[in-house]
């Protein structure tokens, strides 16, 4: 049995996953980035080996994505998360034709083909507004924990406009709409409706198609998916693995290159 | 065995950088003699006319970027900012302003004073950008109003009532430009030496086309973006000399023996790509290198027709009627500069056909909402039209602080892996066929 592995090195967290032949998800991890990225690569790696039960020379091919994907120094080829996101998505819910991720520093709307290829994709440009970052921000102004962002926010019931484009100035206008004496609840209501408001505008410009899919560390939030749903009028897909779909598809890549027979490059394996 | 290059081969890029400093080593030495000089832009420079007053030309827009690639671009951008320029004005504009203000002083050399600006309409920023240059120097500034398109596609040509009316409009503007040089210099209009000019540009013209027709061999011989930023140096700051003429037919000398020897741009041609916008200057080689890294390769693109006032069409002014020939090439190839901005998708549909193009490149820039605004219509107007793939990354031609290079190589990068499965999905479809 040949095992492929996926390394998604984003801005904020470090996944790794790890598939059988029959493409199923055998083991999967999960590790703050940090300063270090390669240190992060690697022990999202052997966490992924430790929940799996697997041993290192089991994986015969290695995908690096994510920022950091060429900090992947024991993969053998890099893949962007653009087209990762694309092949995870689709292969979670294969009637996917657009997929928006939502992740610690950017926002990626894509449009993929009946297979998974990327037909057209579209990121936020140089600013973190629209992000989870911008949500980072709101709960740094509130003084909450992340984790209960999104519950919070759904207990709003008459959400706060939230017209600044900036993720800095979003706190200011956060702790504006505090010194009005509006309720948490109804801001964090309102950030959240502000960062789907933006993430439509950027699948618009890819074109959107049902099924969406919503992948992304900012998918575990129910808030989010909601606010989602609502600009879109739209039922939107989510996995619970929605969090490792960058790491799924470049698994999925991996393992492609296993079948196809391809000899691994030259490897910088053993870095682990 | 190896074989030696000709010497031909990369003659271009070197006798165009000569020329190019050539250029600005007079502009430094009328600069020196206190002579003022004719400041203009490429889309409707007038240069054939400029020409026989004996003044001095100076583009601003190429001294700008010439900061950028110079990496300075920086240092006359904050100085226009502390000035009180809006970092959301013009890039260009504002390391001109710089520049007046450091006397004309730039990284190439030192550019004289305006004694006259002249400018057509093709961009509205030109307008604008002139009237700082009233307020600064009290320079007499001509502003040349060129009708542009009715519609897309539609181009009425000599006889056409529309046409005419047109040309007769900007002949008279002409007239009255004429006038003004002559105010502005002392000199007194000479027909012969225009039809001199006029015929030199007319050879660089039919060499122009000629070398954007030679780019459609594969592999292609030149690259659009660096190769043809170079060319366009050229061709604006020399069009109605001789020098200017023996340049571009030496260039397509050259670029035939490469089409006949299959001397391409890379070692290995994968993609044939065209460019959208305007360059971004900033990291101007290593843009290039994101798609050369991957085998890609910019074999056309709107820069080198609109940045060159529509040479691309290579308009032969007729020598017999001076003046009323200039109206005419004036009117037809500035309104092709404005077309290939604003009415660019069936341009770009011709040009993936002629060229056998894999994808598209939209550039838009945060500078420039004259080239900028409309691509993303343009974008998914031409994706409806063709079945191409498109990348759309923004960044600028001037501001480092809004080019993010590990975000470009990104989706560059997603780009090409896009390109490939495209690729691959077409031969498994072809081999099921």
């Amino acid at each position: 049995m040949a095992f492929a592995a996926g390394v998604d090195v984003g801005s904020t967290q470090t996944k790794a996953v790890i598939i059988d032949e029959g493409r199923g998800i055998v083991a999967r991890a999960l590790t703050d980035t940090g300063a270090n990225v390669t240190r992060a690569a690697e022990t999202a790696f052997r966490m992924a080996l430790q929940d799996g039960d697997l041993r290192e020379e089991e994986v015969e091919f290695v995908v690096g994505t994510g920022y950091g994907r060429y900090k992947v120094t024991f993969g053998n080829t890099q893949v962007t998360e653009i087209s990762c996101h694309g092949r995870g998505a689709a292969h979670m819910f294969p009637a996917t034709r657009t997929v928006i991720d939502m992740g610690g520093q950017d926002t990626k709307a894509i449009r993929v083909s009946p297979v998974g290829e990327i037909l057209d994709f579209c990121m936020n440009d140089k600013c973190a507004a629209g992000t989870g970052r911008f949500l980072g921000a709101a709960a740094s102004a509130l003084d909450i924990p992340l984790a209960d962002l999104g519950p919070t926010a759904l207990r709003g019931e008459r959400p706060v406009r939230i017209s600044t484009t900036c993720t800095v100035f979003a706190e200011s206008e956060v702790l504006s709409w505090l010194g009005k004496g509006k309720k948490i609840e109804d801001i964090l209501l309102g950030v959240h409706q502000s960062i789907a408001m933006r993430s439509v505008g950027l699948l618009r410009r890819v074109g959107i198609e049902s099924e969406v899919t919503f992948t992304g560390g900012v998918a575990k939030n129910q808030a989010m998916i909601e606010a989602l749903r609502d600009k879109l009028a739209m039922a939107v897909n989510v996995s619970d693995d929605s969090h490792y779909m960058g790491a799924l598809g470049a698994a999925l890549f991996a393992l492609d290159h296993i079948l196809a027979g391809r000899t691994p490059a030259p490897a910088t394996k053993g870095a682990v | 065995m190896t074989t030696a290059t000709p010497e031909i081969v990369g003659r271009g890029n070197a006798d165009g950088a000569r020329l190019f400093r050539e250029w600005f080593t007079d502009l430094t030495a009328a600069a020196a003699a206190g002579r003022g000089a004719a400041y203009v832009f490429v889309m409707g420079s007038l240069a054939e006319l400029l020409r026989t007053f004996d003044l001095p030309i100076v583009f601003p827009e190429i001294n700008s970027l010439q900061t950028a690639v110079r990496r300075v671009a920086h240092e006359y951008l904050a100085e226009a900012e502390e000035y009180g320029y809006s970092p959301d004005i013009c890039g260009y504009v504002k390391a001109d302003v710089a520049t007046q203000l450091r006397g004309g002083v730039l990284p190439m050399g030192k550019i004289p004073k305006p004694a006259v600006a002249v400018l057509t309409n093709a961009c509205n920023t030109y307008i604008k950008w002139a009237e700082i240059w009233e307020r600064m120097h009290g320079t007499p500034t001509f502003v040349l109003d060129v009708p542009g398109s009715r519609a897309a596609g539609l181009k009425p040509g000599p006889g056409d009532r529309d046409f005419e009316g047109d040309r007769t409009y900007v002949l008279a503007q002409l007239r009255e430009l004429i006038t003004l040089l002559e105010r502005v210099t002392g000199r007194s209009f000479d027909v012969d030496r225009l039809r001199e000019s006029l015929g030199h540009a007319n050879r660089m013209s039919r060499a122009w086309e000629r070398l954007l027709q030679l780019n459609r061999s594969r592999p292609s011989v030149f690259n659009a973006l660096s190769d043809g930023t170079i060319y366009l140096g050229v061709a604006n700051a020399l069009r109605g000399t001789p020098e200017g003429a023996a340049y571009f037919e030496d260039l397509v000398a050259e670029m035939e023996y490469k089409v006949a020897h299959g001397i391409g741009t890379l070692t290995e041609e994968k993609w044939r790509l065209v460019f959208v916008g305007v360059p971004c200057y900033p990291i101007f080689r290593r843009f290039n290198e994101l798609f050369g890294e991957w085998g890609g390769t910019f074999v056309n693109s709107t820069y080198l027709w609109f940045a060159s006032g529509g040479t691309n069409l290579g308009f032969q002014y007729d020598l017999a009627r001076p003046l009323d020939s200039l109206a005419e090439g004036l009117l037809v190839s500035v309104r092709d500069a404005m077309d290939s901005m604003f009415f660019q998708t069936r341009i770009l549909a011709d040009m993936i056909d002629g060229y056998q193009i894999d994808g598209v490149v939209f550039h838009p820039i945060k500078s420039c909402r004259t080239v900028s605004t409309g691509l993303a219509d343009n974008r998914r107007a031409l994706m409806e039209m063709k079945d191409i793939a498109t990348l759309f990354i923004e960044s600028d031609m001037m501001d480092r602080r809004v080019v993010s290079e590990a975000q470009m190589k990104n989706r560059v990068d997603a780009f090409f892996e896009g390109l490939a499965s495209r690729r691959a999905q077409a031969a498994i479809a072809a081999a099921g066929r």
